[in-house]
Order: C-alpha cells, then structure tokens, then sequence
C-alpha cells in the first residue's frame, strides 16, 4: 500500500493556502467602486503604454460593433448612444469597470475548468478503458480513479460559482445581465433574447447541477465497486456490472460534455456560436487529461508505488498524448480555419477578439499544443523516457491551460487581461486541492486492481519495439 | 573465404524457431537468413537484426513533401499571380496560410508515405518480374527456414540443428 507522505501533504495544504491567500488579496484589490475603476484608466492611459489605446480598438472593433448591432433594432436607444457623444466616456469606464470586476473571477473560473475538466476527462478515459476491454491499462486504473477523486472539491466549487452566478454576485456570464431580456430595458439584447428558450438562468442552473450530478454520481458508484472487484469472486459479476454502468456513463458523458461546454464556456460569448466547440473543448481537456495520468504515473512508479507498470506503459500514454495533441490541433484548426475562410461578421467577432488582444497567447499555445509535442515526442525511443514526457508534458498543460484561458477571458476581462497574482493564486490552489484529493484516494486503496480479468496480461504487457530499463527482457514474446 | 554451401534447416512451429535461432547464436554461428510465412514477433531481436531506420527517411520526406507544398503556394498564389480571389490576403503568404494548410497536411503525408515505400521495395529489392527467392516452396506455407553457410563443419551444425527440434536439415549448394 502506498503510504500518502507528510511532505506532499504539507506541500499541497500549502499550495491551498497560498493560492487562497492570493485569491482573497485579488478579490480585495479589485476596484469596488466605477470611480476606483475611472481612476485606474485615467493612470493607465496616463502612463501611455499600449494598453490603453489597444483597448480603445478593441472596444470599437468588437464588443462596440456588436452593442451596436443589437441597438440597431430598437430605433431610440441605437440614436441615444450617436447623439450623446459625453455618454461614451462613461459607457466605457463602466465597462471596463465591469471587466475589472470580473478579472479574480475569471481568474478562479478558468483554473477551476481547467482542474474540474482534467479531472472528468480522466474519468472519462477510464470507462472507455473499461468499455473498451483493454488489456494495457488495467494496472494504471487505480492512478486514473485516484485522480477523479478531485472531481468532488472542484464539482463543489463549480456549484459555488453557479450560485454566486445566479445570485449576481459576479457578472462572468453577460446574458444574466439586468434587463437583457426586457424589452424595455436599454440593456434589451434580442439576440439573446431569441435563445432565452435555452439562456435562462433557471435552465442554466439546473442543468449544471445536472451535469456534475451524472458525473459525480458514476465516480462514486465505479469507485465503490472497483474495490469490491478486488474481493468478490462472483465470476466477474461485479466486473460486468462496472462494465454496463461504463457504456452508460460514456453515453451520458457525450451529451452531458457538449452541453456543458456551451452552457459554461461558449455562454461567455453569447452572441457566438460555434458547431465543433464541444469537441473541441473535450480535445483539450482529454490530452491533458491523458498527460496527468502519465505524470502521476511517473511520480508513483518512482516511489515505487506502481509494481506492475513498465516502460510500455508510460509509451502507450506517451503515444496518447501524441495522438490527441494532434487531433486537438485539428479541430482547433478546422475551427479557425472554417471562419477566417468564410469570414461572416457575427463568427469572426470571436477571433478578431482574440487576435487583437491575445495574439501572443493565441498563437503560442499552438506552438507548445502541437508543434512540441510533434516534435518532441514522434520518436519511438523517447516515449518512455519518463524525463522527456514530463518535458513535453508540462508544454501540453501549459499550452491547453492556455488554451482555456484565451476561451475564457476574452469574453469576461477583455483587454484588461493579464497574468498576475490572481491567475498564480488561482492555479497553485486549485493544484493543492488536485494533489490532496488525487494521493490520498490512492493511499486508500490496492495499487493494484486485483479482481480484473485482465490484469494478467497487463502486468506483461509489452509494446514490441521497445526495451525495458531495469526488468528483464526475458518475459515477453 | 565465401563458402559454396549452406545448410536448410526446416521448423514447423515459430516457437521452436525462436528458441532454435537463440542456440545457434549461442553457438556463434551465423545465420545467413530465415524464411517465414508470417511475421514471428522477436524473430529480428533474436537473431540481432539492427532496428530499421525506414521511420527516419520517412520524417526527411515528409519534411521534403512540406518544403515543397510552401514552395508551390507561395509562388503560385503570392510571386507569380496575386490575384484577388473572394477578398483573400494575397499580400504575402503568411496572410493566407491557412487556406494553404490542407495542401501542405497532403502533400506532406503524399510524400512521406510514397517515398517511404519506394524506398522500401528499393531496400528490399522488391519489384514486378523479379524472381522470386525463396528457397523452399513451404516456407510460404506453414515451414519455417534457417539458413546457415557451412564451413567444413557439417557434422557439428547438423547434431546442433537437429537438437533444435529441425523436421528435415538439407545441405544444398548455394544459388
């Protein structure tokens, strides 16, 4: 049994802490007032550096066209804002006061989808592993289920964030603003107000609810009864069991995942729609899903704490990270390209957004999403190099926590992005919690799954091409 | 000195070969070839076949079939004729790389994976009308070969060979 060390538990509750601390200072730092806010733009442009006039384009490119847009249809509110050109000023200080406001939120927002997300994908991949009767992982699903063992910190989290959300404490969301779906309301937004059948607060509630219900719930039930699987000599009753409720989960999983990611990621802009976002958002949080288990892999197999796992082992989820970081790397493409290439206003606001305000974030994730993997990791004899897949891995996470980022904040902060106290804080808290949850349930448990038909050939499992360090090579044909 | 014969010893199971291939090599006897129906994992580790490094020409071409596809883009669509077509960026190549990316993804692939297999029928000297070389028309069927050139040692080779669980040991000229 693997014994869960005084030092990572005293690191990960010092991560907690520290990220908390700097979570509370950025909340307590953020402008409470329009007035604080004013004066914070008046320094800022002031000091003459690009960031104030940048931001003046992409107010008038994006976000400004788009209000317009909408005003167009209701005549008199479309003529206030020509006619009162002093309104203007005012109009963007509260806006940017708004984007500052939003800024430790969204912050808090993307480390916890990034965490929350990891961790379901994990989960994911272990009932397709299940599903799928495969013979090369069963001696790593005790890793996999330690780690969605994180799933219920962040499900909760999630579920603090979805009340403060629908109690307008923050303001994350732009189409649970006042009056956006009154007609009355200088705020009237009829686009989003003909897709209130599915944007409205109560349906957005409940089906969150629902999503990390379905989740949670599977994580519990297979958790349970991977255990009993070790003991139960029921000539694979259990196993079978585990199995049926697998098939099911990934069905529900599919639906649950699409919705999930228009309802908490694409409802951020909500006058844009995209067809392969969910796909999308389930590619990058598979790969780097897929590069968590290889690096929790690898930190146990160096404790000693994985008997059964080898080099071929750690290459099959090398060449998983490979292969994903690929496919991942095609649908954003396909994305993008299916955009710039038709180039409809109302599509490409999203990515004008971005290519004005993120542009090194935007492009550089595709160099360590694809470009780095690619290249560091096509050679067969560096898959199982455990130093060389955490090289590469640490490019995917950063690269896919990057990604999530540019998802996110465009749509909540804008130009008033930057990476700071409250994004560090956010990460190192939520990498606490990961650490906690993920060694303690592994502590909890056999490291190896006994009672799976097919553990026998995963312990010899061997990938042909390859020679094991340390193990002879005696034992495979 | 190049010997003029060579000794055929037939298996009829993969598993016998192999633990027959690693007693001849035990002996430090060297194997001229083995003749297989099917492919018998191992078989290459065991008789101490260097790896291929067909991948690696394969990375060169592909590198090749990508260098080429920039090539051909930038000067059809940017150097030699920028026309205005649907208000793409024409400037420069770089404004309208995206909608080359499919071509350069083909052509890198059309390229690695040709070229490899040339170089592959090339390397095994494989091609049409070439006469077929196998030794024994069984070892396409369900027998298994070992080729050994003989040096005076007949005798030796044959107790060792037969020890190996061989059906059927031949000496035969060398063709």
């Amino acid at each position: 049994m693997y014994q869960f060390s005084g030092k990572l538990k005293t690191l990960s509750l010092a991560l907690i802490l520290l990220g908390a601390i700097g979570i509370a200072f950025s909340f307590w730092s953020a402008p409470k007032t329009l007035e604080a806010a004013k004066e914070i733009i008046a320094q800022q442009s002031s000091h003459g550096d690009g960031h104030g006039t940048s931001h003046e384009e992409v107010k008038t490119d994006a976000h400004h066209d788009v209000k317009e847009d909408n005003h167009a249809s209701t005549k008199e509110s479309h003529s206030k804002v020509e006619s009162h050109g002093e309104n203007h000023d005012d109009d963007h200080a509260e806006h940017v006061f708004h984007q500052m406001q939003n800024k430790p939120w969204a912050a808090v927002y993307v480390a916890l989808f990034f965490f929350l997300g990891i961790t379901l994908l994990v989960l994911a991949f272990y009932a397709s592993q299940r599903v799928a009767q495969s013979g090369w992982s069963v001696v790593l699903f005790r890793v996999m289920e330690a780690i969605t063992a994180n799933l219920v910190p962040t499900s909760i989290i999630m579920i603090i964030i979805v009340v403060t959300a629908v109690m307008h404490v923050n303001h994350l969301f732009p189409w649970m603003g006042d009056g956006i779906f009154d007609p009355t309301s200088p705020n009237y937004d009829p686009i989003i107000d003909g897709k209130s059948w599915w944007m409205n607060v109560p349906g957005w509630a409940i089906r969150s609810v629902v999503y990390l219900a379905i989740w949670n719930a599977y994580r519990w039930f297979i958790r349970k009864n991977s255990i009993k699987e070790d003991t139960a000599e029921d000539g694979g009753k259990t196993y079978k069991l585990n199995y049926n409720i697998s098939v099911g989960f990934i069905f529900l999983f599919m639906i649950s995942e699409s919705m999930m990611s228009w309802d908490w990621i694409m409802g951020l802009d909500p006058h844009w729609f995209s067809t392969l976002f969910g796909w999308y958002v389930l590619a990058s949080l598979l790969v780097s899903a897929l590069t968590v288990i290889a690096f929790v892999t690898i930190y146990l197999r160096s404790k000693d704490a994985l008997p059964g796992v080898n080099d071929s082992h750690i290459h099959d989820l090398t060449k998983f990270m490979f292969g994903f970081s690929v496919f991942w790397t095609y649908l954003w493409f396909a994305q993008f390209m299916l955009i710039w290439y038709a180039d409809i206003p109302e599509e490409t606001t999203y990515f004008v957004a971005r290519f004005n305000e993120y542009k090194l974030p935007f492009l550089g994730m595709v160099v360590m999403n694809f470009a780095f993997p690619i290249l560091l990791l096509l050679n067969s004899d560096f898959k199982s190099l455990p130093w060389f897949v955490v090289i590469g891995g640490i490019a995917i996470l950063g690269g896919h926590y990057i990604d999530i980022f540019v998802m996110i904040m465009p749509a909540t902060v804008g130009a008033q992005w930057s990476f700071g106290i409250a994004e560090i804080s956010s990460l190192l808290f939520f990498l606490g919690i990961f650490i906690y949850a993920t060694f303690s349930a592994f502590a909890k448990a056999n490291p190896i799954p006994k009672g799976n038909p097919f553990l026998e050939e995963s312990e010899h499992f061997h990938y042909y091409n390859i020679e094991h360090r340390g193990e002879g090579s005696g034992d495979h044909h | 000195m190049e010997s003029s014969k060579v000794i055929h010893a037939f298996y009829n199971d993969d598993e016998v070969l192999m633990d027959a291939v690693k007693a001849v090599k035990a002996e430090h006897h060297h194997i001229e070839e083995v003749f297989c129906p099917f492919p018998v994992h191992g078989l290459d580790k065991a008789m101490g076949l260097a790896p291929t490094r067909l991948a690696i020409t394969a990375f060169f071409y592909g590198i090749t079939g990508l260098s080429f596809a920039i090539w051909m883009t930038n000067y059809m669509m940017i150097q030699d004729w920028p026309q205005d077509i649907g208000g793409k960026p024409s400037f420069s190549w770089f404004e309208n790389m995206p909608a080359f990316v499919p071509i350069m993804f083909e052509l890198t692939v059309f390229f690695a994976a040709h070229l490899m297999v040339i170089t592959f029928y090339m390397r095994s000297r494989i091609w049409p009308f070439k006469e077929a070389e196998n030794p024994d028309p069984r070892t396409t069927d369900d027998h298994f070969l070992m080729e050994i050139p003989v040096h005076d040692n007949v005798e030796e080779l044959t107790s060792l060979l037969s020890k190996t669980g061989a059906v059927e040991i031949n000496v035969v000229d060398k063709h």
